[in-house]
């Protein structure tokens, strides 16, 4: 087959013609892909506060942003699922906390009861070392070396290293201050969350 | 000081090639002579902030705007492409001499990686225009300094006797190697000065 | 030249990680562990078959001053596609590769193969190149990824070998990526001439 010439209007009608295209596929596959990628969002958040409040049945009754300003006066942003179990048993709330880790932001969802009792915790996103800091997600789980499940963080739970309870992990002493400190805000910002006073649902500002 | 601690992160702490693994075929390309790093380096150090500069706009005023954001990495990839076309026509007629200096690697830069990976991380991090510039240039800074270095490493190279096995490609990776192990030795500064900047 | 002939260079002559060392960005970056390298491979190699299937139909269409806007716009709509499915139906691969997805559209093997391969023969041959250029990237990745994970994690495919206190951290951080594969291609350089 003979190749078209490289004249301004052969080119310029291919050109478009290529992009018209493919704009076009990529716009009906973007369609198609857009509820289930909805979809695998709303899971991974629904997933991550089943396994922090250790219930696989449950409803998150309301979701509140709070915002606190921390010691040093930087306003931090804490996400607050309320949940309930099957039955309309409060379970307590489920906590998103974002500290700044050894290797960036680290943000963690804690479970707590209602007495503020830690229940369960996970690690949404984080950027530690992998082998060193990254251990977290296991470290301070029930039966670990830094078990924090049980504990209630009223007393800011700190590590042994800073005249505390827990074992921080091995050589990576500022990934669990860090994980630490985003336990402790995750309880504080809960805690100013009375069940009754967020009933409105609303977001509201609360400062320390 | 943010802006000071997002340039000293980005050149050390986060080394574009060494611990991001971005830019690896221009690192390992025209890495052999301590000169032609220095102007790989300066070429894409004005291509990475200008590419950064253009695709940020375009992103916020036409993708974001429109709800076109699927078209992100095609629309990325045509600015930068058309971008260094513009650059080295420009430059060709504004400046020879600096033409002459860096033409031959401005081709070479639409498939450098860097230029789009931050291009893209900037949108993710979600910074503005002036965080983005500053992260742009410094990560370009970072890129040249890795460059050069490994390319005066290099240039040793050429003196030792090396073990055929290892001739080649194989001694250039575990150089590059011993110089991301160096570069690891930065990791954790920029948490000490966030502390030290009170930002934290 | 016959259809095994063409599978059979791209894993072997052609070889993309330890002969044409090309695409070594993803190569270094995403072989922390042999799942996460074999996942990368793939998913360049899906890329890599489509592009080079459509570019070698465009051929006869395609004017010669703009053939790579033409290719470029064709692999980066292939690459945004893969990269809406992966997001939707494979969000752990997702997580785990994060922006290296859509930097296959930079990766210096599709663009080389469209140009060298595709825009020459005929589309099923370009088929069979897609193939075999993509099982050798899945190969060179999924080995040096199997490397890296067993020495520094001391598993493969999550399959734990080794206990804990025999991991060298090193070799999953990024210094352990260029030392790993210089020694691989030393291996390979030294098979090769015997």
């Amino acid at each position: 087959m003979k190749k078209l010439e490289s004249s301004l209007t052969n080119m310029v009608l291919v050109l478009t013609g290529v992009a018209v295209v493919m704009g076009g596929i990529l716009a009906f596959v973007n369609h198609l892909t857009e509820g289930p990628i909805a979809q695998q969002k709303e899971k991974t958040l629904a997933d991550g506060i089943k396994a922090v409040m250790v219930c696989d049945d449950l409803v998150v009754t309301k979701t509140d942003t709070v915002k606190q300003n921390d010691a040093k006066g930087k306003e931090l942003t804490y996400i607050i699922y309320q949940t309930q179990d099957k039955a309309g048993k409060d379970l307590g709330a489920a906590v998103e906390s974002t500290t700044g880790g050894f290797g960036g932001d680290l943000k963690v969802l804690v479970g707590f009861d209602a007495d503020g009792k830690i229940l369960g915790y996970t690690l949404l996103e984080h950027a530690e070392t992998p082998g060193l800091g990254a251990k977290a997600d296991k470290w301070f789980q029930k039966g670990e070396k830094g078990d924090i499940i049980g504990k209630v963080p009223a007393e800011p739970l700190t590590v042994s290293k800073d005249g505390g309870q827990v074992d921080a992990i091995t050589a990576s002493t500022i990934t669990s201050r860090a994980f630490l400190l985003a336990v402790n805000n995750a309880y504080n910002a809960y805690k100013v969350t009375p069940a009754a006073d967020a009933e409105t649902g609303a977001s509201k500002q609360v400062s320390k | 000081m943010e802006y000071i601690l997002i340039f000293i992160s980005a050149i050390f702490v986060n080394n574009i090639v060494l611990s991001q693994f971005l830019g690896i075929c221009p690192f390992l390309g025209v890495s052999k002579k301590i000169d032609t790093s220095l102007g790989m380096s300066a070429a894409v150090a004005f291509v990475l902030t200008l590419a950064t500069i253009v695709t940020w706009l375009v992103q916020k005023y036409v993708l974001d705007a429109f709800g076109l954001q699927y078209l992100q990495t095609i629309a990325f990839i045509l600015v930068i492409a058309s971008l260094v076309q513009m650059v080295e026509i420009v430059l060709k007629k504004v400046s020879p001499a600096l033409y002459q200096a860096l033409g031959i690697f401005l081709p070479l830069i639409t498939t450098n990686c860097a230029v789009l990976g931050v291009a893209i991380l900037v949108i993710q991090k979600d910074f503005n225009l002036l965080q983005s510039v500053v992260y742009a240039f410094s990560t370009a800074i970072g890129f040249g300094l890795a460059l050069t270095v490994f390319a005066g490493m290099r240039e040793q190279l050429e003196l030792v006797k090396i073990p055929k096995g290892m001739q080649g490609m194989a001694i250039v990776m575990l150089s590059a190697g011993l110089l991301s192990l160096a570069f690891m030795g930065f990791s954790g500064v920029d948490g000490g000065l966030r502390v030290l900047f009170g930002l934290d | 030249m016959n259809y095994v002939n063409i599978i059979k260079n791209g894993i072997v002559k052609d070889n993309p990680t330890f002969v044409l060392m090309l695409g070594m960005c993803p190569t270094l970056a995403t072989t922390t562990s042999a799942m996460n390298g074999m996942s990368m491979g793939l998913a360049t190699m899906a890329v890599l078959i489509c592009t080079n299937v459509v570019i070698s139909c465009l051929k006869s269409i395609t004017p010669d001053k703009v053939r790579i806007p033409v290719f470029i716009v064709v692999i980066a709509a292939f690459v945004t596609m893969l990269q809406l499915v992966i997001k939707a139906f494979l969000p752990d691969i997702d997580a785990a590769l994060g922006l290296f997805i859509p930097l296959i559209v930079v990766n210096c093997i599709i663009l080389g193969r469209a140009e060298a391969f595709a825009a020459k023969n005929s589309p099923v041959a370009s088929l069979f190149d897609g193939i075999g250029i993509g099982l050798g990237f899945t190969l060179g990745l999924t080995l040096l990824g199997i490397c890296r994970e067993l020495l520094g994690s001391g598993s493969i495919f999550g399959f734990t070998l080794l206990p804990e206190s025999y991991n060298i951290l090193l070799f999953v951080l990024p210094p352990g990526a260029f030392i790993t594969l210089g020694f691989l291609i030393a291996i390979v350089n030294k098979l090769r001439n015997a």
